[in-house]
């Protein structure tokens, strides 16, 4: 069981990281809106994450830490 | 839980100002971790540019000097030659930085072999006063300035700055990479890395050229630029070791 953290507040909302998932676990929230006014990413199924930290290298803001 | 990733020591906990899905930060955090990594954040002085990456200065927790237009190499030579023992010198240049305005500090850094680190964003196009053809913007590409598409009977070819370094007798070690998927970011590391330990080395002068993307620039979305890179910038722009001349000694030993 892995665990992401996102730094929400400074995601750009750029979606590199939902295409670098291999799981295809981490969406765009088009619902909810950050401080810079960008929809941030969110993964959607923590259990399915395999902490491969794809996502936080493919990140050009660095805002995902990855546990494993 | 152990910690697999999280952002380097050496890379500040602030917000980018770059446009979203920009590559930049991408390099900045790859430069970051090779210099946590080498434990030379202490000594380590890095020169920052002209253009989108003109406030690298704020994202590195080293001590930085803004150098003037293309200036960089020459600033860098300066910062090393004062104190070649005790400091790490690295340039972060982009393209019209690098190949327009400084294209002579650039050659001239690598004729004479300073021993500095040079890390080159190529994204072929002019990305912080509003996407003008860059000297390495592609023959067809449409930017601000060449709204029909670069002409290279009015503008000429574009530049490959790895190529024409490798020509030169100077320079220790030019390497092109790209950072538009995970394999490649690793690759790019890698080269990063090696460019700074050459220094450390006192082998002399190191170059890695990284293909970047321009979202905002290019008018495609963060996705779209990343895969533009493979099908329009990798054929004109190949990835690769174009120098490498301690490993071409070894061999001829």
């Amino acid at each position: 069981m892995a665990k992401l953290t996102f730094k929400t507040d400074n995601c750009k909302g750029c979606s590199l990281c939902v295409y670098a998932c291999p799981k295809g676990i981490l969406q765009i929230a088009t619902d909810k809106i950050n401080k810079k006014g960008h929809h941030p990413a969110e993964c959607i199924d923590m259990e399915k994450c395999i902490g491969c930290a794809s996502c936080a290298m493919m990140c050009p803001d660095c805002i995902i830490k990855v546990e494993r | 839980m152990a910690v697999v990733f999280d952002k380097p020591h050496a890379l500040c906990d602030v917000p980018l100002h770059y446009c979203p899905g920009c590559t930049h930060g991408i390099v900045h955090r790859l430069v970051a971790e090779v210099i946590d990594e080498l434990g030379i954040e202490g000594k380590t002085i890095g020169i920052a540019p002209v253009g989108c990456s003109v406030m690298a200065y704020n994202y590195f927790n080293c001590d930085m000097i803004e150098a003037a237009h293309g200036r960089a190499p020459a600033v860098a030579t300066g910062v090393k030659r004062a104190d070649p023992e005790n400091h790490i010198v690295f340039t972060y240049q982009g393209d019209g930085d690098l190949a327009s305005i400084g294209m002579a500090e650039t050659v001239h850094a690598a004729a004479r072999n300073e021993n500095i680190t040079v890390i080159f964003i190529n994204n072929a196009i002019y990305g912080m006063t509003g996407g003008q053809m860059a000297p390495t913007s592609l023959v067809g590409q449409v930017t601000q300035t060449s709204p029909y598409g670069r002409d290279p009977k009015a503008c000429g070819y574009p530049i490959k700055v790895c190529e024409m370094l490798s020509e030169l007798v100077g320079p220790e070690y030019l390497e092109r990479v790209t950072v538009n998927s995970v394999k490649n970011i690793r690759t790019a590391k890698k080269a990063i890395k090696k460019a700074f330990q050459n220094q450390i080395d006192g082998k002399g002068f190191s170059l890695v050229e990284v293909v970047s993307s321009c979202p905002t620039n290019w008018g495609m979305t963060p996705k779209q630029a990343l895969d533009w890179i493979d099908s329009d910038m990798l054929p004109y722009y190949p990835l690769g070791v174009y120098k490498d001349r301690s490993a071409e000694q070894k061999e001829a030993e």
